[in-house]
């Protein structure tokens, strides 16, 4: 099919790109230390006394909300400081393959990215008996996670040419997802607001659906939750790429 | 091959392009002239399929571009202005990525990239990154990538901006030879250039076309067969049109 042999020539071009320059490596470099550093320190890894990777997930919310932005915020808007723009949606492509093929080559990347965490598998399987499924449940829940945080990325990466722009504005609103449904927060919505409200406003949050994943529930609604999500933002992307051209 | 038809397009209230028709056949070359600012990049944005027109229709070999936009793209090579390209990449990595985006595998890949990477001389910079090439061989890479699928279709935005001297010449001389076979639409607002390479020539100024026929044609419209004469006449220089736009 010639669509996928467009979305993989893009991916590949991409993904290359990561790797080019030292950026890729410094990234995976502060990831794996960062995680190895929330986990073990202050996630207390080894203190719990118990064989899980609670203490390893939580904090992707948090870690994502600044390392995905930095991923995927160069994504459009570099193709628009170039100009190459220009170049690429005047190939004989649709503007939705080069957008699928973008987003696809960086949460690859991020695939990467999480699955060079292996060491803490096998730590945890090395000194414990921890269930495997409820591991196996939050590296699914991670990816889909890094995944929608990454289309908001690609959204407000096609919104500007300016890269630290786009990084901004992305980290404002996946912090916005965390926040609708982060537990301190909802506890003090309760106070002033009816109960359903809060409800209906974290159901639009990551948290809220994250949950699930490391608890080893692979419930559909958590996942239709972040395909939705990243299949909006992707058409966002879509909508702002066409309508820049529109005039 | 191309043709245009009351092409119009606008950005808020400000019409780029206002009412531009023609038709081009294959082995004309048909040089797009007028002052910045004209209109000539916003037209060839549109013809190429990256602007969608505010109104009007454009077709390619029989396809119309706003319906059948990948059938059209595919006979159409493109130098947009500024000769963009991917600063991180290298000139064959570049050039490879375009033969694939172009449906182009394998062998025949190997052979567009290294026909296109002959026809432009590409041969001493084809491991260099783009970010580190000096202006000309940007312009080249970009040029190439243009020509590797071998279209029937060229769209040359200021192809000659910021070359040298011997630069210029050889891409002119490119054009003209490619032009005897292909449809060439290439736009400048150097006049020699004109005269130099275009079997005919459309002259735009702020986006309406003020005048078209052959260099020779032109050129008969001044007393003293100058076309910097006939050009200065019939389009208004940028101090006027501000003025203008002033009363209006
Ligand atoms: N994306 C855009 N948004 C708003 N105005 C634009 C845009 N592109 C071009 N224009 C305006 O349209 C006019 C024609 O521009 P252009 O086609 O680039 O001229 P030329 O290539 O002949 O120098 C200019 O006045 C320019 O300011
Ligand atoms: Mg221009």
């Amino acid at each position: 099919m010639n669509a996928f042999a467009n979305i993989r020539t893009i991916m590949k071009r991409e993904l290359s790109g990561y790797f080019t320059s030292p950026i890729a490596y410094v990234f995976l470099v502060i990831f794996l230390l960062l995680t190895g550093f929330f986990t073990f320190t202050i996630g207390n890894f080894f203190e719990r006394g118990e064989a899980s990777l609670v203490s390893f997930f939580t904090w992707h919310p948090w870690l994502y909300l600044f390392l995905v932005p930095a991923v995927g915020m160069r994504l459009w808007s570099e193709e628009r400081r170039l100009g190459t723009m220009e170049l690429l949606l005047t190939m004989p492509i649709t503007s939705w393959q080069a957008i699928v093929g973008k987003f696809l080559a960086s949460w690859l990347f991020l695939a990467l990215a999480l699955a060079l965490t292996f060491p803490v598998v096998i730590t945890v399987n090395y000194f414990g008996d921890p269930d495997n499924g409820v591991i196996f449940a939050g590296y699914v829940g991670s990816l889909m996670l890094a995944g929608s945080y990454l289309a908001v990325t690609c959204m407000t990466s096609a919104l500007t040419r300016n890269q630290v722009i786009s990084f901004i504005l992305s980290v404002m609103i996946c912090l916005f997802l965390i926040l609708a449904g982060y537990t301190p927060v909802t506890d003090l919505l309760t106070r002033f607001v009816s109960p359903v409200v809060v409800d209906v406003v974290a159901a639009f949050s990551v948290m809220t659906h994250f949950e699930g994943f490391q608890r080893g529930v692979l419930d559909t609604r958590d996942v239709v939750f972040f395909a939705s999500v990243i299949g909006f933002m992707l058409f966002t992307t879509g909508v702002i790429i066409r309508n820049q051209r529109a005039g | 091959m191309i043709s245009v038809e009351h092409l119009v397009k606008a950005f808020g209230p400000k019409l780029a392009v206002n009412d531009v028709s023609f038709s081009v056949e294959r082995g004309e070359v048909l040089g797009f002239l007028g002052p910045n600012g004209a209109g000539k990049s916003t037209t060839m944005r549109m013809i190429t399929g990256y602007y969608p027109p505010t109104s009007g229709r454009i077709m390619v070999g029989g396809h119309d571009m706003v319906e059948d936009p990948i059938a059209a793209k595919r006979l159409i090579g493109y130098l947009p202005e500024n000769a963009p390209g991917y600063a991180d990449m290298t000139v064959n990595g570049f050039l490879n990525f375009c033969a694939e985006l172009r449906g182009l595998q394998g062998d025949a890949r190997k052979r567009a990239v290294h026909r296109a990477v002959e026809l432009c001389f590409l041969d001493s910079v084809l491991y260099q990154s783009i970010d580190t090439l000096s202006k000309g061989y940007k312009h080249r890479t970009c040029l190439a990538q243009s020509l590797i699928h071998d279209p029937d279709v060229l769209i040359l935005d200021e192809p000659t901006d910021g070359l040298d001297p011997n630069q210029k010449h050889e891409v002119r001389g490119l054009i003209k030879r490619l032009g005897e076979n292909k449809v060439v639409i290439f736009s400048t607002h150097i006049l020699e250039e004109v005269e130099a390479a275009c079997t005919r020539v459309i002259i735009i100024d702020r986006g309406r076309i003020v005048a078209s026929g052959t260099p020779a044609e032109l050129k008969a419209r001044s007393p003293e067969g100058k076309l910097d004469e006939v050009f200065r006449a019939i389009t208004l220089p940028d101090t006027v049109k501000v003025k203008a736009e002033a009363r209006a």
